[in-house]
């Protein structure tokens, strides 16, 4: 009887055992690299780590948010170009008014609050927008949030007719400043991580990634969920947007682009499967850091830039065809 | 041992389009009753259940169960005044463990916060082992993937869905097609436990002598119609075979269509 008991509470090694191994790998690759070619260390320099959380803490708080949307068998590529316009929208909400070319010359100086929800509310907006298309529409994620991509860039270019936006007011340097982005990527992952294990937000996102028939067959409103994940995979954008427009001290429309495949890419390394159903946050806040420390880590060596996106395309295929292997070693089984 | 009605249609018609895939059909089963649909491929049976479990809208015709009309839009309505269903197509996720696809759509939580409630996973998991021990079921580990199973065990877990929440009635789309000898064993064993504890069952079923050793009332089908109703313990092979293809075989004593 105890035996059953243990049987049935056992639970297997860390999902993430295998994804974490490859980050540890990683950085002894470039450790070694960096004492052969650079003649010192790579990893154990607590500036450098530093420095490499916070450039990836804004990836990583959008990544998070993809999480969630591929773990329900969808797909967003339109983070980046929210990214764009809710920066610049709340930016546009937080200049000074000793700024002579104030977006708003009527409204400067607004409390630091307004800009803020004014730029998560554009996000959270656009991203609910997304989960309400697909699911009445029912075309493909693909598709709904491909338009949204060009639709959002779109605004932010007529937003602004182009023109950049700085000059904020002092509060609004809080977000970016200092280890902030740090303390909200960890804050959005752990918040993130018990919606996902804990709560039936979580079990949903997963039932219907599993199986969208079974999910509504059960009853669950599948097209309310889809506009819920959505919606607050925006927020996250909006949160990535306001604290990159803080760090920047400027918002351009160009902003956030092509981020959403960084994005999509450090979620994919993470183990979370595009066919949906399996995915966690901490596999995506490793394969952030995998990303972060191959993209350090090539500036580091001194290789050119362009090698990065090449070395990036190959990771993520290699993290696919490891998935699709997990996939058919688990059927058989 | 038959007690009170508890579901009856009258004059039950499912058309779609010009096609009468349901005619007039007057079906009752009584508490306690297990009651088997047979027929041949089109015959009307999976039509009749889709209406009675809300999957599709009958054309015209009614439907009465526990003591009220009923008009199912969706197959949580019928569920949630106590018809289970276990779908041809087992509806499973088969990415979550045995208490999630139980519990799937209607989770114990804490306290109510809306999509964000927080789950009893320790509540789902022993009812989710009362469930199963209430149908003889063993599965080994309840935290594994439903698929990571067996098509018999993923069978078992969608019929102890059905009986984790003590309904009213149980409706069994051909549980058994699917699956291999013993596992098929384990499934009429399951049956006969449910018969056991007296809750009324409606058993679809192409298995002849599966039918005729499980259950109480044979209800004929063919060409979208009622065409017999028969007590198990008085018919035959024969009789319900001729009765589904509607011809008088001729009747060869030692035939053996079982």
């Amino acid at each position: 009887m105890m035996d059953m008991i243990k049987n049935m509470t056992a639970r297997p090694l860390p999902k993430d055992t295998g994804i974490f191994l490859v980050l540890i790998g990683v950085a002894i690759i470039f450790e070694i690299l960096g004492w052969l070619t650079q003649g010192q260390t790579f990893i154990f320099n607590a500036q450098r780590l530093f420095i490499i959380i916070l450039q990836m803490a804004i990836i990583g708080i959008m990544a998070i948010g993809v999480t969630q949307i591929i773990i329900m068998a969808g797909i967003d590529l339109s983070g980046g170009s929210i990214i764009g316009i809710a920066g610049l929208v709340a930016a546009s909400l937080a200049q000074t008014s000793d700024n002579v070319n104030a977006v708003y010359p009527a409204f400067t100086d607004l409390p630091v609050i307004i800009p803020v929800l004014a730029g998560l509310g554009v996000a959270m907006g656009l991203g609910w927008f997304n989960g309400a298309v697909i699911a009445i529409t029912r075309i493909p994620p693909f598709i709904a949030t491909l338009a949204m991509l060009v639709i959002a860039r779109g605004l932010s270019r007529w937003y602004t007719s182009g023109k950049q936006v700085s000059f904020f007011v002092d509060d609004f340097g809080f977000f970016g400043s200092g280890a902030t982005p740090i303390w909200i990527f960890l804050g959005v992952a752990v918040l993130s991580h018990i919606l996902l294990t804990r709560t039936t937000y979580g079990r949903r996102t997963y039932a219907i990634g599993s199986n969208e028939q079974a999910a509504r067959m059960a009853g669950i409103n599948v097209g309310r969920h889809k506009m819920l994940v959505y919606a607050l995979a925006g927020l996250l954008y909006g949160i990535a947007a306001i604290i990159q427009t803080s760090r920047a001290e400027t918002a351009q429309s160009g902003t956030g682009l092509m981020w959403e495949l960084d994005a999509i890419a450090a979620v994919v390394i993470g183990g979370t499967s595009l066919m949906g159903g399996v995915g966690r946050i901490t596999g995506t806040i490793i394969g952030v850091l995998i990303l972060g420390i191959i993209t350090s880590g090539f500036t580091f060596l001194g290789i050119g830039v362009y090698f990065i996106n090449i070395v990036k395309g190959i990771i993520i295929v290699a993290a696919v065809v490891a998935d699709q292997y997990r996939h058919r070693s688990k059927r058989k089984a | 041992m038959a007690g009170d009605i508890i579901l009856t249609t009258k004059g039950l018609t499912k058309h779609y389009g010009g096609v009468h895939a349901l005619e007039d059909a007057d079906f009752e089963i009584r508490s306690g009753e297990h009651v088997a649909i047979v027929g041949d491929n089109g015959a009307g049976k999976s039509t009749f259940v889709r209406q009675i479990t809300g999957v599709e809208q009958p054309t015209a015709g009614e439907i009465f169960f526990d003591g009220k009309t009923r008009h199912f839009a969706n197959p949580l309505d019928a569920r949630k005044v106590g018809i289970e269903t276990v779908f041809q197509n087992l509806a499973l996720a088969d990415d979550l463990d045995v208490p999630a696809n139980i519990f799937l759509g209607r989770e114990e939580v804490y306290f109510n916060l809306g999509p964000f409630s927080f789950m009893n996973e320790k509540k789902m998991l022993a009812m989710a082992e009362e469930g199963l021990k209430r149908t003889a079921i063993k599965i080994p580990n309840l935290h594994n993937t439903i698929g990571n199973m067996s098509g018999g065990q993923r069978q078992c877990v969608a019929i102890s869905r059905t009986v984790t929440f003590a309904s009213k009635l149980i409706i069994m789309d051909e549980p058994t097609a699917a699956l291999g000898v013993q596992e098929t064993t384990q499934v009429e064993n399951i049956i006969r436990t449910l018969k056991k504890q007296g809750i009324p069952l409606i058993l679809i079923s192409h298995n002849l002598r599966q039918v005729l050793n499980l259950v109480d009332k044979i209800i004929v089908f063919r060409r979208g119609r009622i065409v017999g109703a028969l007590d198990a313990k008085k018919t035959d092979g024969n009789e319900i075979v001729s009765l589904i293809t509607g011809l008088d075989t001729g009747v060869h004593e030692n035939a053996s269509y079982i």
